[in-house]
């Protein structure tokens, strides 16, 4: 049962973890570890089973093989400790509900008393930026407002390990840049260990302290790349650091040839 | 000005038809004074309207109607969405629940009146229950489709969050086809409103549609007549009611 990197402090891990969804196997003998702390990001080409990986390790997915543990202790159904942010903040939004509320959902399904909930709504909505919004829809907010108030969300439940599937994916370059940095700030902030599917090997690589390139179908872990850029990172000169360079060149050549494979055969 | 008459959405050509329709038969009836069963000059039935109104005995007959049709709606609604709401949500419970469903789907509910004459004589309780047997189906399959349609991520969203059954139901299953369920309703009250008068002119002694049968074994036509366009005016008025507390409450959304 013990992992086999030697990772300070693990927080989530999967060892020896397959998925089958029906007669498709999406994922092979997947070993992971995530450290406290730590921001792991998974890239990969589109189908190869990154959102799945995600899912099971959140436990919305039970894999065929192998087992998932948050700190020791199977993972079989969602926890509280686990945050889950969706890609679709659209549909993972409560249309009816106003920003407030929406926070609230996850303060009820953890059992925060009514008297408690107000101030700790508040304190969130600050926190991603949101602040006066709180009797707004929805859809009354941007989609970058509407992603940090999903993160607003999350960040209710008090969560050790964040997972984020590719979450701006669907935002413009600038509010993307700007919630980047905003959750690599919260992260530093709660010691939260964020694990973050993406298919942008820039963010990965901005992002993490470790990047995971999946390969193929069914999925396995191809490449793994630790990124020893400084923090706190900075928009412009982390970008510029040759460091930053030398590893997208790694990582690009990666998914070429997982591509290029998949086309030879 | 003229575009404005057109906002107030009232467009005087619509009641030409009717009107030339309405004073046409006058004028026949005027033209042939022979008393007929089936026929009776809108005049005559304007006056029976009245007198029936003025009597009360109308308005008895209607609260009869509208507490059976009610009573049967909101006994059969609940019963629907209840069981609505677990066929919707567990695949297992759906196909447990398929053959006894579909079995009694093509049985129409005023086939059930003279089962439900055994069991509870004449009087309220055989008219309701018919009549929430009647609403109970379609509630149920509308119930039904509507929770397939909620939008799957937000029982993903649910799940993730560590909802209870009970949360999840109450949190997002309700208030997600709370405007379906809303339509559905005001679907059921015109089924509703149909099965009472059937079972009251079919066989219980009570009601608007019983009051139409009088008048019609005692040669009114005009009373008649009169009934029949009361018991229009009546659902039509409690839909548009329906109707419009729809659009207040969900805007665009239903």
């Amino acid at each position: 049962m013990a992992p086999a990197p030697a990772a300070a402090d693990p927080v989530l891990a999967a060892s020896g973890v397959s998925l089958d969804l029906g007669d498709t196997a999406v994922l092979r003998d997947i070993d992971l570890v995530v450290a406290r702390g730590e921001v792991v990001c998974i890239v990969g080409a589109s189908g190869c089973g990154k959102t799945s990986l995600l899912r099971l390790l959140a436990g919305l997915l039970h894999p065929t093989a192998g087992a998932i543990s948050y700190e020791g202790y199977p993972v079989r159904r969602p926890r509280s400790d686990i945050a889950f942010v969706f890609q679709d903040y659209g549909r993972a939004l409560l249309p009816w509900r106003n920003a407030a509320q929406n926070v609230s959902l996850a303060l009820e399904a953890i059992g925060v008393p009514r008297p408690a909930r107000g101030k700790r709504i508040e304190e969130l909505l600050h926190k991603v930026g949101l602040d006066g919004h709180a009797e707004k829809l929805p859809r009354e907010l941007s989609g970058g407002m509407q992603q940090r108030l999903q993160i607003a969300r999350c960040l209710a439940q008090e969560p050790s390990v964040l997972l984020m599937d590719e979450p701006f994916g669907a935002l413009d370059a600038m509010t993307r840049q700007a919630l980047q940095d905003e959750t690599l700030a919260i992260a530093a902030a709660s010691r939260a260990s964020i694990v973050f599917v993406t298919h942008d090997l820039d963010e990965a690589i901005y992002l993490g302290d470790r990047v995971l390139g999946l390969a193929g179908s069914p999925g396995r872990i191809g490449e793994t790349v630790a990124v020893h850029l400084p923090r706190p990172r900075d928009q412009l000169t982390t970008r510029e650091n040759p460091e930053f360079v030398r590893l997208r060149r790694a990582l690009h050549d990666f998914i070429g040839t997982v591509q290029s494979d998949r086309h030879a055969r | 000005m003229k575009a404005q008459r057109r906002r107030l959405g009232f467009n005087w050509r619509g009641l030409v038809l009717p009107l030339v329709f309405l004073l046409s038969v006058e004028l026949i009836a005027m033209a042939s004074p022979i008393e007929r069963d089936a026929f009776a000059a809108p005049s005559a039935v304007l006056a029976a309207a009245i007198r029936t109104l003025h009597s009360g005995a109308a308005l008895r007959a209607t609260s009869e109607t509208l507490i059976t049709a009610g009573s049967g709606l909101l006994l059969g609604f609940a019963i629907g969405l209840i069981g609505g709401i677990p066929l919707g949500l567990f695949r297992r419970a759906d196909q447990l629940m398929m053959v006894p469903l579909e079995s009694l789907r093509p049985v129409p509910p005023v086939a059930l009146i003279p089962l439900s004459l055994l069991i509870f004589g004449f009087g309220y309780a055989m008219e309701i229950a018919v009549v929430a047997f009647a609403v109970i189906g379609p509630i149920f399959l509308m119930t039904r489709s509507a929770i397939r349609g909620i939008e799957p991520q937000l029982m993903e969203v649910s799940q993730a969050l560590g909802l209870g059954l009970i949360a999840r139901v109450t949190k997002i299953v309700l208030p997600a086809i709370l405007p379906r369920i809303f339509v559905a309703f005001r679907i059921a009250l015109g089924i509703a409103l149909v099965v009472a008068v059937t079972v009251e002119i079919t066989a219980n002694p009570l009601g608007l549609g019983y009051a139409m049968t009088i008048a019609q074994q005692s040669l009114q036509p005009d009373l008649m007549f009169a009934l029949l366009l009361w018991i229009g005016l009546t659902g039509w008025s409690l839909n548009a009611l329906l109707l419009r507390a729809e659009s207040r409450l969900f805007g665009a959304a239903a």
